[in-house]
């Protein structure tokens, strides 16, 4: 069992908590995950971690209620436990000075953009980071973002606030500006990175993305999270989760996290109608 | 009790007790135990065959040298406590070691009474000591030696980290073992299904080790939450075992092989036994339906009949084992080809798969399968299987498991570079102690081995642990005194 310290909502759906776990805050580094099971008979979730405090032993994780596993975990508050979590996996984000780099997160996936753009940034970089939302009030960590950027921009579909547009659109602005960008991350709904990948493609930026599939143990044991990058096999778990943008098979990604949606739904049904019978007692 | 004083001849004429097992009609279509374990009766008529060799072969048939002939003849005379004592001076596990063994290449395989006549049942008799011992709740806690004051780190608490383990903590020694997933006990727990081994027993035993002083912490990576070095620095470990295990599944890198309903076997079974995916939706890890479904398994290992047969009781409708050469070169134990046969289990031998096909939403519709034919013996000594020209042909499945073996997981290798590894990327020891080239690491089981046994990996274990307590004391332990 280990302890949430602390648990606050950025956004409707979207919440960050901190977890006492001393050895992974003590040796995580940008761009790594951990995996939690949240409760007894609960599945192993793959979760970015976004910050940690190696002096008070915690890890910080963003997480959006999607199904099942993450609204279990959204619905924990401060002083609650959850059952296992084990990290630091995956392989460290890959930081040098580039030059300019730019960081872009899609939804939630500027929660997994911000630990890296923090990295970029102690690490000599100018860095700009566009974060893309679908509305106002699904923008997070604005501040924080502001606070490790050289530039800020804020995108949204539907135009309420900031760039009205997506965050390629915004992407594709700088880079006819003009201005010479070294280095692009790009973290979100898979096709979001895919269309950051085709908008610097032609223009042969250097360019990451941090992939998604669905994973089981997280150590590189069970192949459940490959993925095709340069026409051979690779585990996201322990090769990635980042790679290289322009040689990802993102069609097979995306077919690929599509295998479990009957259950998943028929799980967040389950759940939904445990909690309805609860409400009615 | 004496046991009835026996012509040698009067033995011979007994037959062989089989093992009652559940109706294979009824076993596919629940997870408990296929097999049902000796009575009392059985176990003592079964023991009675046994001619107590002056020179007793079976005992070198046995990777860790069990002393066959004496526990055979204590459960002769009734003495089943006792025997299971006589057992656990050379292997802590017998209860699954009984269940899992390939007992028909090792004990079994050498018994003088295998030309003739059929072997004692050895590993029959062995489960039946471990769990009448269990069950009376008569499991004894061994004698722990005085503390040493000295420190040793287990990596990974499989079958070679658990016997490690178990002795260097009665010898006194302070243990933690680290593991990297939230259960204990390695490819006992998730890889191997609750219907050859009940994951009650793996627990037990591993109670056990707990009430000796072996802590255990899960959730936690080698190589990832903590290094090898820091465990050796910071953390001020004297020594360690390294027992990670084989667990890098191998694809077979043909066309379609990443299309929805194809699985390795370990991701497979990791679904369905450790995170009980057969409990769906009550638990949040779903598998496959295999429900009316048409089911291929790749592969002719123990893990191939683990899967199909879970895919069997999962309600697939057609379960088939695809198998590159014939049934003879399977390396599965002979007892899990029999209970696969018997539960309906289709075997397509001599064929290979060339390619997977699917439809538009990219889910696994057939596997387009070549005939094969048995050419020259090949390295391993088995005859070298070719395709036949010509023979493809489409096998209608919806999901398919491959189970070709596994190599070594990178993590251990990337972050402690002075570990000298083979070309195979396995751990290089010195046989002998099982040292590798770092000093005081030492390493066993599957991660040394490939993919190998539980014996194997266990024997492993213990002669890490006899060279890690000379090391650390300067002087060899006596486990026959125990
Ligand atoms: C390396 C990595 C880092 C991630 N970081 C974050 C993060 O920081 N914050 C965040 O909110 N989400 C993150 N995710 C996604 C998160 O793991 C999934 O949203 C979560 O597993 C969904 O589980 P569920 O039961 O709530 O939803 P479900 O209803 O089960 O699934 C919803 C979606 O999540 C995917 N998914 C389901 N199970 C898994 C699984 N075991 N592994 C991976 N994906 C799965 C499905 O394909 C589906 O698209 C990350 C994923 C990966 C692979
Ligand atoms: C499905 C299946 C069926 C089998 N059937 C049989 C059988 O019938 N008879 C038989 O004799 N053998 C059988 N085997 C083989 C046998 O299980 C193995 O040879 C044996 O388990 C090897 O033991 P081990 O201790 O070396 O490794 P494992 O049992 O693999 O245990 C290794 C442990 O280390 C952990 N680990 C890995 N990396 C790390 C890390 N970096 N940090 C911390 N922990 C880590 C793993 O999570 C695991 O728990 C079977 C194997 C499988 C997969
Ligand atoms: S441990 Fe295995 S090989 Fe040894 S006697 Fe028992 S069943 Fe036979
Ligand atoms: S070889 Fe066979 S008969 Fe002889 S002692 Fe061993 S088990 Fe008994
Ligand atoms: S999640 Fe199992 S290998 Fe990556």
């Amino acid at each position: 069992m280990y302890n949430i310290v602390s648990a606050i909502f950025l956004a409707e759906n979207i919440k960050k908590i901190e977890i006492k776990a001393p050895r992974i805050a003590k040796k995580r580094k940008a761009g790594q995950f951990v995996m939690i099971r949240v409760s007894e008979n609960g599945e192993r979730i793959p979760l970015t971690i976004a910050d940690s405090d190696p002096e008070k032993g915690t890890v910080t994780i963003i997480v959006q209620g999607m199904g099942k596993s993450t609204i279990e975990l959204n619905g924990k508050e401060a002083g609650e436990t959850i059952h296992d979590i084990v990290g630091p996996l995956g392989t460290p984000s890959h930081i040098e000075k580039f030059g300019t780099a730019v960081s872009i997160g899609g939804g939630v996936g500027t929660a997994i953009a911000y630990p890296t753009a923090v990295a970029l940034k102690k690490a000599g970089n100018y860095v700009i980071t566009i974060n893309g939302a679908r509305t106002k009030d699904l923008v997070i960590l604005e501040n924080e973002m502001k606070a490790v950027s050289d530039e800020a921009y804020i995108t949204t579909d539907d135009g309420s606030y900031g760039f009205h547009g997506f965050v390629t659109q915004k992407l594709q602005e700088l880079i006819d500006s003009g201005r010479t960008i070294d280095y692009v991350l790009a973290i979100g709904p898979i096709p979001m990175m895919r269309a950051v990948a085709e908008v610097t493609r032609p223009y042969g930026i250097p360019t990451v993305v941090s992939l998604n599939p669905v994973m089981v143990d997280g150590t590189g044991m069970c192949g459940g999270c490959r993925v095709t990058v340069e026409n051979e096999i690779r585990f996201a778990c322990v090769d990635g989760p980042e790679f290289d943008a322009h040689k990802v098979d993102f069609k097979n990604l995306s077919d690929r996290n599509r295998m479990y949606l009957g259950e998943e739904r028929q799980s967040s049904e389950t759940a939904s109608h445990k909690c309805r019978i609860g409400h009615q007692q | 009790m004496d046991p009835k004083p026996m012509t040698t001849k009067e033995r011979l004429a007994i037959p062989r007790q089989a093992m009652p097992a559940q109706d294979p009609k009824e076993r596919i279509h629940n997870f408990r135990e296929v097999n049902l374990g000796y009575t009392p009766e059985l176990a003592q008529q079964e023991a009675m065959r046994c001619i107590q060799c002056k020179d007793p072969v079976c005992i070198k048939g046995c990777p860790v040298n069990i002393k066959i002939d004496r526990f055979i003849k204590l459960v002769a005379e009734g003495n089943f406590l006792g025997a299971a004592k006589k057992i656990k001076e050379d292997n802590v596990l017998p209860a699954i070691c009984g269940r899992v063994c390939p007992q028909e290449d090792q004990c079994e395989k050498v018994c003088v009474l295998t030309k003739k006549y059929t072997p004692v049942a050895i590993g029959n008799l062995e489960r039946f000591v471990a769990d009448y011992e269990r069950e009376q709740g008569k499991i004894e806690l061994p004698d722990v030696k005085p503390a040493s004051g000295k420190k040793v780190a287990v990596i990974g608490s499989g079958p070679a980290g658990l016997s490690c383990a178990n002795d260097l903590a009665r010898l006194g020694h302070s243990v933690t073992v680290f593991e990297a997933l939230h259960e204990l006990g390695g490819v006992l727990m998730y890889g191997i299904p609750e219907f050859r081994l009940p994951k009650d027993i793996v627990k037990t035993e591993i109670e056990g080790m707990k009430k000796l002083g072996v802590k255990f912490v899960t959730n936690t990576v080698v190589g990832r939450s903590v290094t090898i070095d820091e465990l050796m620095g910071e953390e001020h470990f004297d020594a360690i075992f390294i027992g990670v295990g084989a667990g890098l599944p191998w694809f077979m890198g043909i066309p379609g092989e990443n299309l929805l309903g194809v699985y390795s076997a370990n991701e497979f079974l990791t679904r369905v036994n450790l995170m009980k995916a057969y409990d769906f939706p009550r638990s949040d890890t779903p598998v496959f339906d295999c429900r009316g479904k048409n089911v291929a398994v790749f592969g002719g290992g123990n893990t191939a009949m683990d899967a199909v047969r879970t895919a069997k009781r999962l309600g697939a409708e057609h379960a088939y084992i695809v198998y590159r050469r014939s049934e003879a070169e399977m390396p599965a134990r002979a007892e899990e080809i029999h209970n696969a046969k018997e539960e309906g289990i289709e075997f397509l031998l001599l064929m290979n798969p060339v390619e997977f096909t699917g439809n538009e939403e990219q889910w696994l519709t057939g596997v387009k399968c070549i005939r094969m034919e048995l050419g020259e013996p090949d390295e391993s000594g088995r005859r070298k299987p070719v395709p036949v020209k010509g023979s493809e042909f489409l096998l209608p499945v919806d999901m398919a498991v491959i189970s070709i073996g596994n190599g070594s997981n990178p993590l251990i290798r990337q972050t402690t570079p002075d570990i000298e590894v083979s070309k195979r990327d396995t751990i290089v020891v010195d046989i002998n102690t099982m040292a590798t080239s770092k000093e005081a690491v030492y390493a066993g089981g599957d991660i040394v081995t490939g993919g190998a046994t539980v014996i194997l990996a266990m024997g492993a274990g213990r002669t890490a642990a006899r060279a890690i307590h000379e090391k650390l004391t300067g002087t060899a332990p006596n486990f026959n005194e125990w």
